[in-house]
């Protein structure tokens, strides 16, 4: 199967020179393959015409060799330029021109020689360390000095759209969301993907909102949590105020969660709950003082599964784990999901969109939410890879949970 | 299209030549060339006045660009340009070592009123030793002394469609030393120095193509001098002087043994400035 390839063009009379078929027929001759991805034809007999070529080989030796073939025949790499680097004049602002990035995996060409960009996520700049390696770099990053990759040359984004090696599981599905597709075989697909995330060393991260404690669907994600399948939570303030809400009360924003029903005074007991664990001074606090022994947060600390609470303006407290500098929030997240596998989006809007914006398109991404728009938006803000599932949560969480009994 | 000179064209032509007074064998940039077998500089200098003189008989106007010591093949001015119309395309050698040639011919060309067209980015090409122009066609060679992307430059210049040929064979490291287009929509040529797709592509160009035997392409007989319908090619070819004369043409031996210890003979002594009359009247072309 070709894995390597290389865009190039041919201008100038290549029909009437048969100078295209000849390149055609070398990249064969060579052991390669090619598509025609644009071709334009003169129509008068001075006029010129123009060809750009994917040429594909089974590895780099070969394609170096096809490519120096026709180079011959004047067939230009696209990104035969070393990429353009200019120094950052003001901590924290990008030069004019700046390359800004897709969440693809890209390479730079410096020196002649493909660098991978490292930590490949959206929205970003690339910053050339004097060693050659490349990354990755926000605003924040950015000091005075360092150089970033201005314009278009010499910079290639993989295409996600050939299989790569283990991602099988998730060929099944597309990110085409209808409430009408078979949630079973989803379901199932979700849990296989889980499973190779797990052999493959990598980790799980399940971004929540606080409908999972509304509809009573903690206990399974404490399931999943001593099960092993939940390396690292990303939440807000409301899904462990109403975890702990739970915990300690048996109510989520008042409601019952056994019952269903309202209980008195209930809008209250979030408050005197988050209260609480102020008194103790953190979630790790609450549980080692014995205060809090069940649920998710609960379940986090009993099994070193790492969280992030980023903060928000309407939050109530907040409680003291909840890290309310947005940016200190968004860089801790970004470094803690670096090497996820699988991101698992559960009934939260803004969280995903978030966490979808840091992760490279490989990350396997699945969404699950009651609004089939969410899925939607997830994937219109740049998260093309992620697959959705409009179903309420409790249900969905219930069915996975199956796939991993015993 | 270019349109043909209406007024003062030479009737047979006008050519730029270069006496050999420096030419000599320095450095080694083709198989050819070998700096053991140096040139003698005596008979050098008659076998370039014989060509001189049979041209100027032959009625073609000749003009001279002033020899430089240290600069030997400033000789083989068919390396200096490739002249359209008004303009001359600048050489750009691919070699150091004739890169001193440069200035020379481009201070000749102004002085001449030229304008002077230099190609873009330094690629290499070297004149009519690997473009001509054939009625409404540039036909260039590329590979070993041209780069194929400075065509679609000369395709521009000239406002026509330029045609491509790769060039095989070492020996034949330029056009010129092994095509030679004739009046009548004819060329003669050697096809072993050309792949098939270069032989199909000028076959669509021009109607008849008359291949020569290989030992009198090793003698240089495609680099011969075309004025209307006389040819003025190497000695000891007579396979291809009869060839020529079959097709109606008119055959000049010419002894250039002395130049083509460099690879070169009458063609790459000889730029055209202006193409004879009969050149632009008589096209013939397959194509048109």
């Amino acid at each position: 199967m070709p894995v390597e390839t290389e865009v190039v063009e041919l201008h100038g009379h290549i029909i009437d020179s048969l100078t295209l078929p000849k390149v055609l027929d070398q990249i064969l001759k060579s052991d390669g393959s090619f598509e025609i991805e644009e071709m334009r034809i003169g129509n008068r007999r001075e006029d010129t015409s123009y060809a750009r070529i994917r040429v594909e080989a089974a590895d780099q030796a070969v394609l170096t060799s096809i490519l120096s073939t026709i180079k011959v025949q004047g067939a230009e790499m696209l990104h035969e330029k070393d990429a353009e680097l200019a120094a950052v004049e003001q901590d924290g602002v990008f030069p004019e021109g700046f390359y800004v990035t897709t969440n693809l995996q890209t390479f730079v060409r410096l020196g002649g020689r493909w660098a991978p960009v490292q930590r490949p996520r959206m929205d970003c700049g690339i910053i050339v360390a004097d060693d050659g390696t490349a990354r990755t770099a926000r605003f924040g990053h950015l000091k005075r000095g360092d150089n970033v990759v201005v314009g278009d040359a010499g910079v290639k984004v993989q295409p996600l759209d050939r299989p790569v090696a283990g991602r099988g599981v998730f060929e099944f599905m597309s990110s085409a969301v209808s409430a009408e597709k078979p949630k079973g075989a989803l379901i199932a697909g979700i849990a296989r993907a889980m499973k190779a995330t797990r052999e493959e060393g990598k980790k799980i991260v399940l971004v929540g909102g606080p409908a999972i404690v509304h509809t009573g669907g903690a206990r399974h994600i404490v399931a999943l949590i001593e099960k092993g399948y939940i390396d690292l939570l990303f939440a807000g303030n409301a899904l462990a105020a109403h975890d702990i809400e739970a915990a300690l009360v048996g109510t989520s924003l008042g409601v019952n969660i056994e019952e269903g029903t309202p209980s008195n005074e209930g809008h209250e007991n979030h408050i005197r709950a988050i209260n609480a664990v102020r008194r103790c001074g953190g979630i790790r606090q609450a549980v080692e003082q014995g205060l809090l022994t069940s649920g998710i947060m609960h379940a986090c600390i009993k099994h070193d599964v790492d969280f992030v609470l980023a903060g928000s303006i309407r939050d109530d407290g907040p409680l003291p784990d909840v890290i309310t500098d947005v940016i200190v929030a968004q860089e801790t997240m970004a470094q803690k999901v670096a090497d996820a596998g699988l991101a698992l989006m559960i009934a939260t809007g803004l969280h995903s969109i978030a966490v979808g914006n840091m992760l490279p398109a490989e990350t396997r991404t699945v969404v699950v939410d009651i609004e089939a728009s969410l899925v939607t938006k997830v994937a219109d803000r740049g998260t093309h890879q992620a697959v959705g599932l409009v179903s309420d949560v409790e249900p969905f969480l219930n069915e996975l949970l199956a796939y991993f009994r015993d | 299209m270019i349109d043909p000179p209406q007024t003062d064209l030479p009737e047979r032509g006008r050519i730029l030549m270069c006496a050999p007074e420096f030419y000599d064998v320095r450095y080694e940039i083709n198989p050819w060339m070998s700096i053991k077998r140096p040139a003698n500089r005596r008979n050098a200098l008659a076998q370039w006045e014989f060509l001189y003189q049979s041209l100027l008989e032959g009625g073609a106007q000749i003009e001279l660009v002033e020899p430089v010591d240290g600069v030997p093949d400033l000789v083989f001015t068919a390396n200096a340009g490739l002249v359209i119309g008004n303009k001359a395309v600048q050489s750009n050698f691919r070699y150091p070592e004739r890169q001193p040639e440069e200035p020379v011919f481009r201070a000749w060309f102004e002085r001449a009123g030229y304008e002077v067209v230099t190609i873009p980015d330094r690629l290499a090409f070297e004149g009519e030793g690997d473009a001509f122009v054939v009625g409404n066609t540039v036909i260039a060679g590329y590979r070993f002394r041209s780069d194929i992307r400075t065509h679609q430059f000369l395709g521009e210049i000239a406002g026509m469609e330029a045609v491509s040929v790769e060039l095989t064979d070492p020996r034949f490291y330029h056009l010129d030393t092994c095509f030679c287009p004739l009046n009548g929509g004819m060329a003669f040529y050697f096809p072993g120095a050309f792949d098939d797709y270069g032989i199909r592509a000028m076959q669509s160009v021009i109607a008849l193509m008359l291949p020569i035997p290989e030992e009198e392409a090793l003698r240089f007989a495609c680099n011969a001098v075309v004025l209307d319908h006389d040819v003025y090619l190497q000695k000891d070819c007579p396979m291809t002087q009869e060839l020529l004369s079959e097709h109606g043409f008119t055959t000049h031996e010419v002894d250039l043994t002395e130049f083509l210890k460099a690879g070169g003979s009458a063609k790459c002594l000889t730029l055209f400035l202006e193409r004879p009359r009969s050149y632009w009247a008589d096209e013939g072309q397959a194509s048109l």
